[in-house]
């Protein structure tokens, strides 16, 4: 039965006034937000970072400059910058870095497709929760290079050793993020669900998710550093043929052939990769999240 | 045939809702709380019927047993109509959504469409004086347009559901409490107003006399500790010698507990 509630409303000046008076009410009301220009909220993030790391490179080479200790241990930032750069001209940083990203985004995708159904059953199956739910929690603080041995022995030097490892290493923070997510959930969004008319997938849709998603992303987000953690330990442990020529079998080369320059270029390119990817994609993310609900400026 | 007619009629059909030697018991042993005791109560289709009573003396609890989130400890509850409705003490609006979407969420699930649900969101909004605030989100606005918002959430389920044989049924938790005088004085008549113009039924519940006199057409009072009902008047054309009637009454109530 459509309504025509427009008809019901009376024409007289009574509720002009009435609409009137509310606005006005609701004016003095509202929230103000102040709004911070673009440019200063991009120098505020940005600049101190920047500062940071010139002074940090401007020690770097006054200790080198000193010679408080040999060239050997700490080689000067421009050895650094060369060796760098002799790997970008050839080429050879691409498919370096393509080997490894690849490998954590595929190893990430899996785990956030067995992460998260697990976390949905571990946070509503009461019984399921008692049966992995510390074993989820205690799994997050072993650190995952102690599954490489048993990797190694299961599926040989292949890269099924290395996507176990990865998975190891983020299922349970994923896992954990929603489980998280769900419990802080307010009691009443559920009800409010249940009155509205959505019930099991419906309310998993459009309730327990959204409601959950602040804890499930700070999740991906622990579980993202971990996998990209995971990858560079299995790397650098599991070497061999079989296994493609990532970040982390770089850094273990250049340790081999005494290279510090090659050790110091890589340890910095793996953590360019692990910040970048959290400034590029789950910063913003996070922030447009929070934004929309009021929890963060 | 106008909703006015209709309700003139006698209201002698089934009852929208029917409560009978209803009790509600929190928790067992000797910690457990009795929040309502014995309680019959019958609303008729189309009936707008107040639940008055003090802090504490069970309303949102009877609320929540017609509502269907919880069941009572003993006795039988008969609601007949479509899915209720709720109006709850706080505005309950999901955060990740705008205004405008937690309206059109219940006629989402109703499965309305995009474009149909979308002006029926920004029509309802009118009505409650948010309109054109469709865009805002939940924490963008006051706490007073947060429950108004709730409200036209309220009245989207409740007469998205309504049909000619069984009006949709509106449950509302002392809903204007948190507003100023001026608000809910424009809100208690655009309810009214639309409570005319779609026949549904409502049951109302609110710690202030005045307030249920110029809403319900009947008005029950409870009692505290256990809730029962205490007594109930048909709101007539005298409604300031009823609200006093009420008052003394409620006052009473209230009082025979500080023995
Ligand atoms: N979930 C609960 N567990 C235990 N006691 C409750 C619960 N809900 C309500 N009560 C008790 O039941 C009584 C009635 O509560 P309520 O229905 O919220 O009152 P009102 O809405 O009239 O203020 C109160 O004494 C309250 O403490
Ligand atoms: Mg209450």
């Amino acid at each position: 039965m459509p309504l025509d509630l427009e008809r019901q409303r009376p024409d007289d000046a009574g509720a002009d006034t009435d609409a009137a008076a509310v606005a006005g009410l609701d004016a003095l009301d509202t929230p103000t937000v102040v709004a911070t220009p673009w440019w200063r909220k991009l120098l505020s993030t940005w600049l101190p970072p920047f500062v940071a790391l010139t002074l940090f490179v401007v020690i770097w080479q006054i200790v080198w400059a000193s010679a408080i200790t040999s060239e050997f241990k700490v080689p000067a930032p421009a050895a650094v910058w060369d060796e760098f750069a002799a790997t970008v001209a050839d080429g050879q940083v691409w498919t370096i870095l393509w080997t490894s990203i690849s490998r954590a985004f595929i190893g990430f995708a899996i785990a956030l497709l067995i992460a998260t159904p697990l976390g949905l059953l571990v946070a509503r199956v009461a019984v399921v929760r008692a049966a992995i739910g510390p074993l989820l929690t205690g799994m997050q603080s072993l650190p995952s290079v102690a599954w490489v041995p048993a990797a190694v022995l299961w599926f040989g030097l292949t890269d099924a050793t290395i996507y176990f490892v990865v998975l190891a290493g983020s299922i349970p923070s994923i896992a954990n993020g929603l489980v998280a997510g769900i419990d802080q959930i307010p009691p009443i969004l559920p009800r409010v669900g249940k009155v509205l008319g959505a019930g099991g997938l419906t309310a998993a849709r459009h309730i327990l998710l959204p409601a959950a998603l602040p804890g499930y992303l700070a999740g991906c987000k622990q579980g993202w550093a971990f996998s990209w953690r995971s990858l560079m330990a299995a790397e650098i442990i599991a070497a061999g043929p079989l296994l493609g020529f990532g970040l982390g079998a770089y850094l273990k080369q250049g340790s081999d052939f005494s290279n510090m320059p090659g050790v110091i270029a890589a340890i910095f390119l793996i953590l360019i990769v692990g910040i970048g990817i959290e400034l590029l994609v789950f910063r913003p993310l996070e922030r447009r999240v929070l934004r929309a609900r009021g929890l963060a400026s | 045939m106008t909703a006015t007619l209709e309700r003139s009629a006698p209201v002698r059909r089934t009852p929208a809702v029917a409560l009978t030697g209803v009790h509600k018991t929190f928790g067992s042993g000797p910690s457990a709380v009795t929040a309502l005791r014995d309680i019959d109560l019958a609303v008729a289709p189309g009936e707008f019927v107040c639940l008055l009573g003090a802090s504490g003396c069970g309303k949102s609890t009877l609320l929540n047993l017609v509502a269907g989130l919880d069941r009572p400890t003993s006795g039988t509850l008969d609601v007949r109509t479509t899915r209720p409705s709720v109006m709850f003490q706080e505005s309950a609006l999901l955060p990740w959504l705008t205004a405008g979407r937690n309206v059109e969420l219940p006629l989402r699930l109703a499965g309305m469409s995009r474009k149909e649900r979308r002006a029926r969101a920004e029509e309802l909004l009118e009505l409650v004086r948010l309109g054109g605030q469709a865009a805002k989100r939940p924490h963008e606005l006051s706490g007073g347009m947060r429950q108004r918002v709730a409200l036209a959430r309220a009245l989207a389920a409740a007469t998205s559901v309504t049909d000619a044989d069984t009006p949709g049924l509106l449950l509302m938790d002392e809903p204007f409490a948190a507003l100023d005088a001026i608000t809910r004085d424009v809100l208690q008549g655009e309810l009214l107003r639309v409570w005319r113009a779609t026949g549904i039924t409502i049951l109302f519940v609110t710690h202030d006399v005045r307030e249920a006199v110029r809403l319900a057409q009947r008005v029950v009072l409870l009692s505290s500790r256990p809730g029962t009902v205490v007594r109930e008047w048909t709101v007539g054309a005298n409604s300031e010698r009823l609200h006093e009637e009420i008052t003394a009454r409620l006052r009473e109530v209230i009082t025979s507990h500080a023995a």
